[in-house]
């Protein structure tokens, strides 16, 4: 089975200037206000987790070419259908024709103002000792693999340095898949900007990703 | 697209999955609540107080709650100080993650496919399009959030504010100057 990520943009080449604007310009049109809401919403009865969000919008054929909020009210139907908690046939009717199926929270107006300062933490106690330490020089697994991912592509087969350990964190690639949050060791790898980009990249640039220990293997 | 958001919303508040009026409250937040004054006030008390920012530095999670500042998509902060040889600039090329709770939502062109796609490869010519030219001199350290840590730039205290206070400092922290794409304001350019 492929897995077919097209979120996957660091490092692509293809891409014009970057579009500016005012620093209090939030929402372009009244229903992206509602696209934010809604996704929050639906996210906190804790149908699904934020990396099956993550995976949902980054395998939407048509990602390229649809905005921000399209990208999440897309994925936002998706999920609801996959979770049976909206079917296909209601959302083309843009009607209720189903019985509701269950959450286990409904997020109340009362409650956001807490639920938003507590946020969801991905720390978790260890259960086993870190494998690598600050200062340590270790390489970035090569291949592709068959699920979500947060292994940028043009960080994978590099060498980089370990520059801090972050506790232990749900694994993404896992919890994505509705396998099991499988906490792992996090870390920040730092590379050169030669090691990324070869002979012509950028003097003075170093870039750093945070992975996952499962990312990693001792260098060479 | 109005019509569709609209009836997925009749839809999700029939089907009794949400409340209309938590609805309401989750976008005033983020209009009007939380926003890059929070971020802006963490970097002038770094200014003001060396011992906070010290302690930003170190464990910036909890020196940034100490202010009040928490929760979704900020629970693991790290700080990143400039210098006079170092520029830190943060990305996220796999998708759209911010720092919520200090800098509020993330802005169009950060979520971007040019932003992501050239923070990491070429950040100078990215930078000469905010208008901010590096010395060559100047080390850049671009930082890709591909996991839940967060970043927050501390941008270098502009010269000339010796005896400024915490709250006049704040004024001249731009969110671009905490995301590493900007740089403060000088004191007595007009806001």
């Amino acid at each position: 089975m492929s897995y077919d990520s097209q979120a996957d943009l660091g490092g692509r080449l293809e891409y014009g200037p970057v579009v500016l604007e005012d620093e209090d310009k939030l929402f372009h049109a009244p229903w992206e206000r509602e696209a934010l809401a809604l996704t929050l919403a639906m996210g906190a009865t804790g149908a699904w987790n934020i990396d099956m969000s993550r995976s949902a919008r980054e395998t939407l054929p048509d990602y390229a070419s649809l905005t921000y909020y399209e990208i999440w009210i897309r994925a936002l139907e998706k999920l609801l259908i996959q979770h049976h908690l909206v079917e296909p046939d209601e959302i083309e009717a843009a009607r209720v024709l189903h019985p509701a199926g269950r959450v286990s929270r409904i997020l109340r107006a009362a409650e956001v103002p807490a639920a938003l300062a507590k946020g969801s933490p991905t720390q978790r106690s260890p259960a086993a000792p870190a494998r690598f330490a600050q200062g340590e020089p270790v390489r970035t697994r090569a291949g592709e693999v068959a699920h979500h991912t947060r292994l940028p592509g043009y960080a994978r087969g590099k060498t980089g340095r370990i520059e801090r350990v972050h506790g232990t964190h749900v694994f993404a690639d896992t919890n994505a898949q509705g396998i099991g949050e499988q906490p792992q060791w996090l870390y920040t790898v730092v590379f050169t900007g030669r090691e990324l980009w070869g002979t012509d990249a950028p003097s003075k640039l170093s870039v750093s990703i945070d992975a996952w220990e499962p990312y990693l293997e001792p260098a060479p | 697209m109005e019509l569709r958001v609209r009836s997925l919303q009749t839809i999700l508040t029939e089907k009794g999955y949400i409340d209309p009026a938590a609805l309401d409250v989750l976008i005033d937040t983020y209009e009007t609540k939380i926003g890059p004054r929070n971020g802006a006030r963490v970097v002038a008390r770094a200014w003001a107080d060396p011992s906070f920012r010290k302690w930003l530095l170190q464990d910036a999670t909890a020196a940034i709650a100490s202010l009040g500042f928490t929760g979704r998509q900020s629970e693991q902060m790290v700080a990143v100080e400039n210098t006079d040889s170092l520029h830190n600039l943060v990305v996220c090329t796999l998708c759209s993650c911010y720092p919520w709770a200090v800098l509020g939502l993330p802005p169009t062109w950060y979520k971007s496919a040019p932003y992501r796609a050239r923070a990491v490869r070429d950040p100078r010519s990215v930078l000469r399009e905010f208008g901010v030219t590096l010395q060559e001199s100047t080390e850049i350290r671009v930082w890709d959030s591909t996991a839940e840590v967060r970043y927050l730039v501390v941008p270098m205290r502009p010269a000339g504010t010796g005896t400024w206070s915490e709250e006049q400092l704040a004024t001249l922290v731009t969110r671009d100057s905490m995301i590493g794409t900007g740089l403060p304001r000088a004191p007595g350019t007009s806001l």
